[in-house]
This record gives structure tokens, C-alpha cells and sequence, in this order.
């Protein structure tokens, strides 16, 4: 088992981060291609619009997976931590532009939404949070910030918490699928707290 | 049957089927539509009348108990046994009892009824039904003169549909009608689509349709009609009262809670489709207004 892991350890190291930016590009860039040909059905801004805040979903919860998968599985993808946050970012961008310019059109119906509609003050919440984070994201602000680069860095718990709620108050009746997320979501968060209770503080550091 | 709704569309409004199968040619099909709509110098809100394509009505549904994706009724609904099929019809009526869907079909009068259709989540479709007038089922059955309500349901199927497995509402899924918006000529029970039987993501047999108010008033796969003297609970209605009321009437002034109702999304449109703006009853004011004179819209939404 251990050597299973050293493997897999040994292989990830080796690997670039760059692929996720990449994917992560690709990966937009074909979904819109998807919606100008008829790939996304007979509605696309509708599902454009949910696929890119699926796919910023999905990337929350790999970025929240890293230091749990560390310490439980001792599997190691910090390296691909900051990737994996930034292409986050990147579907939260495109999901925003495409609901405030294909789908909502209107300037002055964008901010009424935003003010009115909880679950897009939420929304708009969890990406006014997810902006200095990408924006530290680089290796100098990290230098710079020091200790409070961790500190600030923290605000991913609350971004993913107004992420995920975000989905869940959108949805029309009770689904599945958000549960799932918020499911998901919660216990990700979760294992954080419990670490944070139970064991000393030397093992806290290095998240 | 001195009211009976006349339909300012008629069947050269439609685009023949071959044409509608080629998106582009319906367009340029539009177009020449549009110049024999100015020759004949009908009502300006039916020039934009055209209905939208088989594939757009068929694919893009809400019909939960198969699936909350928009494709999963068009991937599901096949499994739904429609044939055979009765409707009890019970309650206050005359006549009650379960009534064969050949058997209704051989007293009623199908013809066609081009409406507009308004989603609650804001896309909108020009559908090309052909059914009957709910009013005719109803004075089947005869409506005894102490009802004020008609109560609906969808089938429940749970071996048939898999979307009921989980409790995205409460199944199953009914609806209701104040009498005068059921006996409306307006409101029928639709049977087909251009002019084809009714495709089961679209609420095969029959399905009922109320223009003038949101879709998921429009009940499909119909297997129960009851009249009564009080407001029958709605499915949407019992999952937030708030968000949904019973009337439910299409209304650009009243948002939904959680969205904003001035505009809607015509599918079909593209990734660039102009937002258009909702129209007060769905474009069927004049039909339908005065059976809500002098009440608040606002409260009873």
C-alpha cells in the first residue's frame, strides 16, 4: 500500500501543473464552441450557464479534497493546488459573463438581480471572495504576504460554503444533484473543523 | 359553445414538416410568412406566431417524473405505457367514472391551437397542439352546478419513471383550475403536436394547456379529473406557496421570488437570443382578463 503511494507520489512530482490550466481553457473553450453549433440542445445560454457553474463546482471540491487526500490517503497534489484553484476561478468568471450578457442582457436588471435575488447575492458573494485569492495566487504574493497569505487563503472555506449554497438555492424543487454537492461540501469543510478541535496544532500546519 | 375561441393561426401558418426539419429554412419560411401575414393584415401579436421546431418542443422539457434535465424527458418518456389509458373523471359530476381515451376521443372535436407557452424559469415556446376544449370532457362527464374547482393529476409510475425515485416534489404531480378558467375555450385538452399524436415527453395521451398561465399549470399524462366546491392543493404550490401560487397567470409586474419575470428567453434562438419582453396573461389578455377583475394579482399570483 505505502509503496503504492510512494509511487503515485513519485509520478505526481513528475508531472506539470500546466495540463489543468490548459484543460481547464480547452475545456470552456469547447463548451462554447458546443453552444454556437447546437451541441448544447435547444437552449444554450441556459446550460452553458449551468455547465461552467458545474465545472467551477467540481474544481472547489478537487481544490478541498488536496489536504484531506494529504493527510488521510498521503497523497500528495499541493502542487496542483493553485492550478486547480485558478481554473476555479476561471469557470466562476464565465459563468458570471455569461449570465450578465446572454442571459440577463440588461444592465439595470444585472444589479436589481444582484440585490434582490438571495441566491444570486450569494453568488456574486462567493465570487467577490474568490477575487484576492486569485489575485495572491501568484508565488510573489505569497513571499510577500508571509503568514497572512494562509490567513487570507482561508476564505476558500466561506467561497465554496456560498459556492455550493448558491447551487442549492437555485434549484427548482428538491434535486439531487446539489444535495449531493452540498453534501460533499460540508463534509470537506467538516474535516477541517474536526482537525482544528482534535489534534495539536503542529498538525494543522502546512494546509 | 357560442364562446368558442377562434384561432387567428391556421394550418398554412404552420411550417410544413419538411421544412421545419431545416432550421435555416425556417427562417426564410418566416420570412415569407411575415409578407402574407401584411396582405392579410391579421393582429400584429400573431405575425410573430411561429412555432417553434419538433425538435426544440421535444427535446427541451420539464416533465420531472422522468428526470430534472431538460433532455431527460425525451430520453425517459418512451418508457410510459400510454396505450391503453383512462381518465376517472369523479367528483361533482353527473356522471362519473373511468372514462377509455378512444372512447373520449370519439366524442370530441381535436383541432389545432397554436399557443404561446411560458416556462416559470422564463423560456418560452410558440407550441402548434391539436386536442380539445377541456370544456367538452368536462360537460361529459356533466359538471354538477356546486362545483367552482377542477382538480388534476399525472400519472404515478414509479416502475415506469424514474425520476419519481427521488422526492424532487410530492408525487404525484396535481394541479388545479378554477371552473371558469377550465370551462375557458381557451384551456384544452391537448392531444398531438403538429398534428401528430402527442410525443410522451410532451404529456402523452393528453395533457391539459392554459396558455395564460405558467407551464407546470399545464398538467400532462392526465389519468384523474376531479370537481370540487374547494381550491384543490397544487404540486407546486405545496413545495413553496411563496414561489408559486395557485393561479399562477403569467405576469411581467409580479416576479417570482427568486427571479425576475419582465422578460423571457424564446428557445431557439442561440447563444445570442434577445430576451423579449413577458407578456401580462402570455399574450392572451383579452381573452382571459376579466375572469380576475377587481382581484389583486399581486396577492393571488
Amino acid at each position: 500500500m505505502s509503496r503504492l503511494r510512494d509511487g503515485l507520489n513519485g509520478g505526481l512530482r513528475r508531472m506539470p501543473a500546466w495540463p489543468i490550466y490548459a484543460g481547464s481553457a480547452g475545456y470552456a473553450a469547447w463548451l462554447f464552441w458546443l453552444g454556437l453549433t447546437g451541441g448544447l440542445g435547444v437552449e444554450p445560454v441556459e446550460a452553458l450557464e449551468h455547465a461552467l457553474g458545474k465545472a467551477a463546482l467540481y474544481m472547489l471540491v478537487a481544490g478541498l479534497a488536496v489536504t484531506p487526500l494529504r493527510r488521510l490517503a498521503g497523497l500528495n497534489l499541493v502542487k496542483f493546488r493553485r492550478a486547480i484553484g485558478l481554473s476555479c476561478f476561471l469557470f466562476v468568471c464565465l459563468h458570471l459573463l455569461v449570465w450578465a450578457f446572454l442571459d440577463v442582457q440588461f444592465i439595470g436588471e444585472i444589479w436589481a438581480d444582484i440585490l434582490k435575488r438571495p441566491y444570486i447575492t450569494v453568488g456574486m458573494a462567493a465570487f467577490v471572495l474568490m477575487v484576492p485569492l486569485a489575485l495572491t495566487s501568484n508565488q510573489m504574493a505569497v513571499r510577500q504576504l508571509g503568514p497572512r497569505w494562509r490567513r487570507l487563503h482561508r476564505l476558500t472555506y466561506a467561497a465554496a460554503a456560498l459556492g455550493v449554497l448558491h447551487y442549492v438555492m437555485l434549484s427548482k424543487g428538491w434535486q439531487p444533484e446539489p444535495m449531493v454537492f452540498a453534501l460533499v461540501v460540508t463534509g470537506l469543510l467538516a474535516l477541517r473543523v474536526r482537525v482544528r478541535n482534535g489534534a495539536t496544532r503542529g498538525a494543522v500546519r502546512g494546509r | 359553445m357560442a364562446l368558442r375561441w377562434r384561432n387567428d393561426l391556421r394550418e398554412s401558418d404552420i411550417t410544413p414538416e419538411p421544412v421545419f426539419l431545416d432550421r435555416r429554412q425556417v427562417v426564410a419560411g418566416a420570412a415569407a410568412g411575415m409578407a402574407l401575414t401584411a396582405a392579410t393584415g391579421r393582429p400584429a401579436w400573431a405575425e410573430a406566431l411561429e412555432p417553434n421546431t419538433w425538435e426544440e418542443i421535444t427535446t427541451y422539457n420539464n416533465y420531472y417524473e422522468f428526470g430534472t434535465d431538460k433532455g431527460d424527458p425525451a430520453r425517459y418518456a418512451h418508457m410510459l405505457t400510454t396505450s391503453p389509458w383512462t381518465v376517472k373523471i369523479d367528483g361533482m359530476v353527473e356522471r362519473p367514472g373511468d372514462y377509455a381515451f378512444e372512447d373520449i376521443m370519439k366524442k370530441m372535436t381535436v383541432e389545432e391551437r397554436i399557443y404561446r407557452l411560458r416556462c416559470v424559469e422564463r423560456w418560452a415556446m410558440v407550441v402548434p397542439w391539436s386536442g380539445f376544449e377541456l370544456a367538452d370532457l368536462l360537460d361529459l362527464a356533466g359538471v354538477r352546478s356546486s362545483a367552482r374547482y377542477v382538480a388534476f393529476q399525472t400519472a404515478y409510475r414509479p416502475e415506469e419513471m424514474p425520476g419519481v425515485k427521488f422526492p424532487v416534489v410530492e408525487w404525484p404531480y396535481v394541479e388545479g383550475l378554477r371552473l371558469d378558467e377550465a370551462m375557458h375555450p381557451l384551456t384544452i385538452m391537448a392531444t398531438g403536436l403538429y398534428g401528430k399524436d402527442m410525443p410522451s415527453q410532451n404529456g402523452a395521451p393528453l395533457r391539459v394547456v392554459v396558455p395564460w398561465k405558467y407551464g407546470y399549470k399545464s398538467i400532462k399524462s392526465v389519468v384523474r379529473i376531479t370537481l370540487t366546491d374547494s381550491q384543490p392543493p397544487t404540486t407546486w404550490n405545496k413545495y413553496s406557496a411563496r414561489e408559486y401560487g395557485f393561479y399562477s397567470n403569467v405576469n411581467p409586474n409580479v416576479d417570482h421570488p427568486r427571479w425576475s419575470q419582465k422578460y423571457e428567453t424564446r428557445v431557439g434562438g442561440g447563444l445570442f437570443a434577445k430576451k423579449e419582453r413577458t407578456r401580462m396573461f402570455n399574450g392572451y389578455e383579452e381573452e382571459v382578463a376579466h375572469l380576475y377583475e377587481g382581484m389583486d394579482l399581486e396577492k393571488y399570483h
